[in-house]
């Protein structure tokens, strides 16, 4: 009979407390990893067992991180995009064309007679007065456009024909792809020389070599000394809006040539008759020696011109200022995805919380249980905040998966640049993860505070 | 001394015989129970003093409404007294915080409930664990605690199953090793039978004896006169009183 007492008295003696089962500290067993490993399986367990509830659950999580991701990349692809195409006009450049001034129409219309020579646009006194009065700009690229047929054998075909400097290419990123675009000695020479485009050489030599062959212009012969590389549709040196999209056709000639040969008057048929104008210059390029001035410098361009034209003859583009707006627009752009794809996250996470509070309310037994054989609050609040923070890292890893492969296929089938940026998918699952802390905190606080007598006695 | 004797000293139930100096295991000193519904306060107990002692065999009996389980509750250490004092062991549990209870409970209580309470997702070993893994317990430690617990019941070769699977008596089976695994001071059981048919509930019962043969403290809530006669103490309540505390000298 004294065994029952030593028993008895050696529970007694027993510590309320055990030492931790694995760390030799003598602290007690609050939130060791054997803990932690034990509540992870119990939520996984649970999470498994309600598969088509927790996947439901998920696809909130799962659609927002998607979102997240594939909205930014796909900003981030656009963006990049049309930064390039800026970048390809020259971060340093500045661009400055002739325009049509609007009035001048009415006022040419008065009278009768042969129609008067429209005079508008850039003058070479122009480029000269702002290479002199400027410091800082290191090159001026004057170049004139004119449209017209150019004719090898029985093939012709409408083009620019770019009266130009040396240094066009250059200022331009725009590289030759055979044969050498034309000297000093042949633009002070008058030289009939020209340069092709990659679009003009395929069709006006469908078979042969055009190097060393030769072009009719008007009445003239152009040996044909280069082509150009295939410019795609990025790089025209057009303005933006109502640029045509048409694959480029022009070829370059020296600029003397062009303004011997051509004049500085051309005529052209309209729907109205006859009509005439004489541009001196089309555009120029104006190379900056210091990025950081370019927009600076264009500000003061167009404040010579102002004073020099009478009226707005003129455009001035800076790509670098364009530059800047797109990467603007680019931003703006991704904080209304950022702000789309968190909206989502967020019905994701509230999705989360619902979902864990009916699961909090179906356990009311289980808490109950659990706290009877010794669990206290915070093992309860653990339990269910894993079980949280685990549906939504699952639905994260999902989310991250479909987010990368979303960018993928739109890229394979609508040829849009996508740019899936490595912070994407980081930044996604961690608000998915951090979601799922935020939203399974109240619940499992919920399930944390039940009073053990009350949670035993539910049915 | 082998005659019934029927104190009248209420929670002063002299100890077991033919054992020297006992130890007390639990011991509840004027305790009292207010429940506040709205304005409404009901007392349920009033004024509750018991000993209970090493390797008693107690059965709580009384009519519905008498304080029975809130009394259990109070010795599980699920609810606190309103007054009064309860010792657990060693320790004074009236003053505890949550924290200290759910301490407690876990390392001095073992709990056996009326509808087994094991929990579905789990299976029989896991469920006789839980108890040990919230003492912290190492895995390998409480896995072997489990399977001897599991064999002792007789459930050695359905430790896989999940409770669902099994039969009533067995998950009551279940249910008493994992009362058993933090090795209690004190075994709580509530209406242990009451879901059981006759067969199964006479199981239960035997290793009710076989568990008070090897010394250990029972404590019973029951309407079942066939259980109470097993035991070795009978206290009556009625209306939050003990109304009798009787001992049977074995």
């Amino acid at each position: 009979m004294d065994g029952w007492k030593v028993m008895t008295d050696a529970i007694l003696e027993s510590p309320l407390t055990r030492p931790a089962a694995h760390s030799h500290s003598s602290g007690r067993v609050r939130f060791s990893l054997v803990r932690y490993k034990k509540i992870t399986q119990v939520g996984i367990k649970s999470i498994y067992s309600h598969g088509l509830r927790s996947l439901l659950t998920v696809l909130g999580i799962v659609i927002g991180v998607a979102a997240v991701i594939a909205m930014l990349a796909v900003s981030e692809g656009a963006s990049f995009e049309a930064q390039q195409q800026f970048r390809d006009l020259g971060a340093s450049n500045i661009l400055v064309k002739s325009v049509k001034p609007a009035e001048v129409e009415e006022t040419s219309r008065q009278g009768f007679g042969p129609p008067q020579a429209i005079v508008y646009g850039l003058t070479l006194m122009d480029v000269d007065t702002i290479r002199n009065s400027i410091p800082g700009i290191s090159n001026v690229i004057a170049s004139r456009i004119v449209k017209k047929n150019v004719w090898n054998l029985g093939i012709s075909m409408n083009t620019d024909v770019v009266g130009t400097a040396v240094d066009y290419p250059v200022s331009r990123n725009y590289n030759l792809q055979a044969g050498r675009f034309f000297s000093e000695s042949e633009v002070r020479d008058h030289a009939n020389v020209v340069v092709l485009s990659a679009e003009v050489a395929d069709a006006l030599f469908p078979i042969d070599n055009p190097l060393g062959g030769s072009i009719k212009i008007d009445s003239d012969y152009y040996n044909v000394i280069g082509i150009m590389e295939p410019e795609g549709f990025s790089n025209l040196g057009q303005n933006q809006a109502g640029a045509s999209n048409s694959a480029p056709s022009r070829i370059f000639i020296p600029f003397s040539a062009s303004k011997s040969r051509f004049g500085e008057t051309t005529t052209r048929q309209t729907a109205g008759g006859m009509e005439s104008e004489t541009v001196e210059l089309h555009e120029a390029i104006i190379q900056v020696d210091d990025q950081e001035a370019v927009i600076e410098v264009g500000e003061i361009i167009d404040q010579i011109l102002q004073r020099r034209h009478k009226k707005v003859d003129y455009t001035i583009e800076v790509p670098l200022a364009l530059l800047r707006q797109a990467e603007e627009s680019a931003l703006r752009d991704s904080i209304v995805a950022g702000a789309i794809a968190g909206i989502s996250l967020l019905v994701g996470g509230i999705g989360i919380m619902n979902i864990m509070l009916a699961s909090v309310t179906e356990r009311t037994r289980e808490i109950g249980i659990r706290r009877a054989l010794g669990a206290k609050k915070r093992d309860i609040i653990a339990q269910f905040l894993i079980e949280a923070v685990i549906l939504s890292g699952v639905g994260g890893l999902i989310g991250v998966v479909l987010g990368i492969m979303i960018p993928f296929i739109i890229s394979a089938f609508w040829g849009m640049t996508t740019i899936v940026t490595p912070i994407a998918p980081v930044l996604a699952f961690s608000i998915s993860a951090m979601i799922g802390v935020i939203f399974g905190i109240y619940p499992s606080m919920r399930a944390a505070d039940m009073d053990p007598v009350e949670a035993l006695r539910h049915e | 001394m082998a005659t019934l004797e029927f104190s009248s000293s209420l929670g002063n139930t002299a100890p077991p015989a033919g054992i020297a100096n006992p130890t007390i295991v639990a011991s509840l000193e004027d305790i009292s129970k207010t429940y506040y519904m709205g304005a409404l306060a009901v007392e349920v107990l009033h004024g509750v003093s018991l000993e209970f002692f090493a390797g008693d065999y107690i059965s709580i009996m009384g009519p519905s409404g008498c304080g029975k389980s809130t009394l259990m509750n109070i010795l599980g250490c699920l609810d606190q007294p309103t007054a009064g004092k309860y010792f657990l062991g060693n320790e004074d549990t009236s003053q505890m915080l949550d924290d200290e209870l759910s301490t407690i409970r876990g390392a001095r209580l073992g709990f056996i409930f009326q509808s087994y309470n094991l929990i579905q997702q789990l299976n029989v070993l896991e469920n006789i664990e839980m108890p040990l893994f919230y003492q912290g317990y190492a895995a390998k430690q409480s896995n072997e605690i489990a399977m001897g617990l599991a064999e002792r019941v007789g459930l050695g070769d359905r430790v896989d199953h999940k409770p669902f699977e099994l039969s009533g008596g067995q998950q009551q089976r279940v249910a008493i090793a994992r009362a058993l695994a933090v090795d209690p001071l004190i075994i709580l059981a509530d209406e242990p039978t009451g879901n059981l048919d006759t067969k199964s509930g006479a199981e239960i019962l035997k290793l009710f004896d076989e568990l008070h043969g090897q010394g250990k403290t029972l404590i019973m809530v029951t309407h079942s006169d066939e259980l109470a006669e097993r035991s070795q103490r009978w206290v009556r309540l009625l209306d939050g009183r003990v109304e009798s505390d009787d001992r049977r000298d074995s």
